[in-house]
């Protein structure tokens, strides 16, 4: 009897505890310091996790709750000047939680021209909805960097309705031309180039690529290789985020041979002058 | 380049989960590391160095070489070089490393990095009793090499080295930030070099350099763009100028201290310059090297550790040939609030050693670090860039002294802006300084920074920076960095303030059951 009822009691006290701990949650004050923390952290996340999350709308209820400007607009727009667009997913460079945002850099497209949407808000799962061809409406600042145009800051929703996916524009024969700037970011082809050696003034007359500019980078690194087309050479540039080592067009840049001819599609991307991102290689001849 | 911004803010991201990884709960605690009596010279070794380089094949070269050598020595251990183009890669591949327990063995890093991994117990092994070993420490009787004397490291470069009582790292090269300067603009401008930058005078220049003419570019110039002030580290930026006023950052033991009024009146003071188009950062508007290059920029603050990419003639650019314009170069130490008593930041690569189960793995990658330490090695790298050896006998060298005298030999190896660079912390050791490293300075050294990129974009787009803004920004990046979580940054217990009423009903029914219980056991005794 004795010990039934000193097990009965310590089990009352055993509940008592454990009510306790379940109830402890609710009180920040009085937690030890690691429960403070964490309390604090998630809230955080919890904040910013709904202020990324996009939300899906019909065309007209999107169109309805900003001035939408066309992409001639956009394009006379002030830099540092707020924006809103509305465009199509081509394609999807990255994602990587910034200080506890999700954040997005994304390629669009309209018929009309095409935007580089920078660090863009998006929670992981949304980032799994901007599928090729996703319309999206954009809210952000137009902003310029190294020649970039890009709206960065930014926020975005989906919209339900059509989808469109840009053909490649060709534009070979605007290479080495003041027009072609006016195709920036926009998916493109380059047609019938030559590969050249990637590093001439070291005398390498074989090497058809680099690991990042200049040969210091390694497997997994961004790779850099030189075609020409009418005599002249330009740089094209396998950029690792958007086309990782385990992309086809990766591996076809590696083996590349001097003197191969080539087609290849890719974005209009600007650094420091025309720096094609380039997702796709053939080899013609 | 453009990648490094998506760096930057990985490393920002890593800093803020550092709650989360201390936990490391799929970790497997190791054994504090002990120094072996002997290094079994029977066995063979593979370990793996993670270093950073400048994205400058020299260096990278360098790195080959000095393992080559190494090997050379020791045929038994094998290094395998993993190379990064940056600090905050390797701060977040150590960080997953971590709790799987495949951390490299030796890697470059920063000391603030070094705080957050030791986090976890008997991560990174402490240097003292290697350092001190008769056998295998520095300047050791049992080494195959001619390493330095620890009196032969340069000793503020060193202490940077010690977190709490412990070295946990070895300095591997020094730098501090310069001011590279178009002179011959300053010169148009009406203007002549002081011989100590002063704030005041970036300031009036830098607006002298806005005016335009009737068709919309710059009078300097003549074109469409210029940022006379461009700054690449604006955590550099505000925690240099916090020190050079005596102002508050933080303390030692990770007291945050830098929402004071000093900080609101940088701000202001940038905020004024900003909204003139007298001034811009990195992350806004491009690398400084680019827009000096141009000639569309009269100063520009980098690194020393970027000395190669500036000027008109520098060995390495990223703009075409001709966007380049000509014009004279001047490197001079940042710019000071008093110019007798200048104070600049010391940076650079250090090396740390991850702990492992096998002490003689751990020797193996001791041995390495050391020889990442001798002339021939510190000399090699200290010249790919605006480095400073940090070893007094590299320093000293005949080598080194003999690399210094020709500087504008020719515009690579001897370029003389590069030399320029380095010789202004050789000439300012004694005038730098760090930070407190403490679990958390990392993100306060990033909150830092924020704070003057956020007050340069709000400008730049009309809002109003007053008073009402300070305090939310004061408030939006204590919370974005965690800054109001004090015993999280400084490991010092929180005042958690009164118990809540809860916690005292739950404590007293604790207590009252057990009385109820001793009660019960003392009639019972009774009553036998």
């Amino acid at each position: 009897m004795k010990r039934k009822v000193l097990s009965m009691m310590l089990a009352v006290s055993m509940v008592a505890a454990l009510s306790g701990c379940a109830g402890g949650s609710g009180s920040t004050s009085g937690s030890n310091t690691s429960d403070a923390s964490s309390v604090s952290a998630s809230s955080a996340s919890d904040t910013t996790a709904d202020s990324a999350s996009a939300s899906v709308s019909a065309e007209s209820e999107a169109a309805d709750s900003a001035d939408v400007m066309t992409y001639d607009e956009y394009m006379t727009a002030d830099l540092d000047t707020e924006v809103t667009i509305q465009a199509y997913v081509q394609a999807k460079q990255s994602w990587w939680e910034d200080e506890g945002q999700g954040k997005a850099t994304v390629y669009a497209q309209d018929k009309n021209g095409a935007y580089f949407l920078y660090d863009m808000a998006c929670a992981e799962e949304d980032y799994d909805l901007l599928t090729q061809g996703t319309k999206i409406q954009v809210t952000g600042y137009k902003s310029e960097w190294s020649g970039e145009v890009e709206i960065i800051d930014g926020s975005f929703e989906i919209i339900e309705g059509d989808e469109y996916i840009a053909p490649p524009l060709d534009v070979t024969n605007m290479l080495g031309t003041d027009d072609l700037i006016n195709y920036q970011n926009q998916f493109v082809e380059f047609k019938g180039l030559t590969v050249e050696p990637a590093n001439p003034d070291s005398g390498d007359t074989t090497t058809a690529f680099l690991y990042n500019y200049d040969g210091s980078g390694s497997e997994g690194d961004d790779l850099y290789f030189n075609a020409s087309y009418n005599g002249q050479t330009y740089t094209f540039v396998i950029e690792s985020y958007l086309c990782d080592s385990s992309t086809e067009v990766y591996s076809a840049v590696k083996n590349l041979q001097v003197g191969q001819t080539i087609d290849m599609e890719g974005f209009l991307y600007w650094y420091e002058g025309v720096n094609p991102h380039i997702t796709s290689v053939t080899v013609v001849e | 380049m453009k990648k490094l911004r998506k760096v930057l803010a990985i490393l920002f991201a890593a800093v803020l989960c550092l709650p989360i990884l201390s936990g490391c709960h799929g970790r497997q605690e190791q054994a504090a590391f002990t120094v072996p009596e002997e290094f079994d010279t029977s066995r063979d070794y593979e370990i793996t160095f993670w270093a950073k380089n400048d994205t400058n094949k020299i260096q990278t070269e360098i790195y080959r070489q000095a393992i080559e050598g190494f090997q050379e020595l020791y045929p038994n251990i094998t290094v395998n070089l993993r190379l990064y183009t940056d600090y905050g890669d390797i701060y977040n591949d150590v960080i997953t490393n971590i709790s799987t327990n495949t951390t490299p063995n030796v890697c470059i890093t920063y000391p603030d990095h070094i705080a957050t991994y030791l986090t976890g117990d008997n991560v990174v092994v402490p240097l003292d009793e290697l350092m001190e070993n008769d056998r295998y420490g520095l300047s050791g009787s049992d080494l195959l090499f001619d390493g330095p004397k620890e009196s032969e490291i340069v000793p503020q470069f060193l202490e940077e080295c010690m977190i709490g009582n412990h070295y946990y790292a070895l300095p591997y090269m020094r730098s501090t930030e310069a001011c590279y300067i178009n002179k011959t603009y300053v010169e148009e401008l009406g203007y002549t070099l002081p011989d100590t930058l002063t704030w005041d005078f970036i300031w009036e220049v830098s607006e002298a350099a806005t005016q335009k003419n009737a068709d919309g570019t710059y009078m300097l110039n003549g074109q469409e763009v210029m940022i006379p002030f461009i700054y690449k580290s604006t955590d550099n930026m505000m925690i240099q100028m916090l020190r050079q006023l005596d102002a508050g950052y933080s303390t030692n033991s990770g007291e945050v201290q830098i929402f004071n009024d000093t900080t609101e009146n940088i701000l202001y003071t940038i905020a004024d310059h900003a909204a003139t188009g007298a001034f811009s950062t990195f992350k806004i508007s491009g690398y400084p090297a680019n827009f000096l290059n141009a000639g569309q920029c009269v100063f520009a603050i980098d690194s020393t550790a970027g000395a190669t990419w500036m000027g008109c003639d520098a060995p390495l650019v990223d703009i075409s040939q001709d966007a380049i314009t000509q014009f004279e170069t001047e490197v001079m130490p940042i710019p000071q609030y008093d110019p007798e008593n200048p104070k600049m930041i010391s940076q650079g690569p250090s090396l740390c050693i991850f702990n492992k189960e096998d002490p003689q793995e751990v020797l193996a990658s001791w041995l390495f670090t050391q020889y990442l330490l001798t002339n021939q090695v510190q000399i090699a790298y200290s010249e790919t860039e605006g480095y400073v050896p940090v070893t007094l006998a590299a320093q000293e060298s005949d080598e080194y002294q003999d690399y210094l005298s020709r500087a504008g030999e020719d515009n690579n190896t001897y370029y003389d802006v590069k030399i320029k660079a380095a010789e202004i912390l050789l000439e300012h050791a004694d005038d730098t300084f760090v930070t407190p490293v403490f679990n958390g300075s990392a993100s306060l050294r990033n909150a830092a920074g924020e704070l003057i990129e956020d007050v340069t974009k709000s400008v730049r787009r009309n809002e109003t920076v007053d008073q009402a803004y300070m305090e939310n920004l004061y408030s939006n990046v204590t919370s974005l960095y965690h800054l109001d979580e004090n015993s999280a940054l400084s490991g010092q217990p929180a005042d958690l303030g009164p118990l809540p009423v809860t916690a005292k009903i739950l404590l007293g029914a604790l207590v009252g059951v057990w009385i109820l219980i001793l009660l019960y056991l003392a009639v019972s005794k009774l009553r036998k």
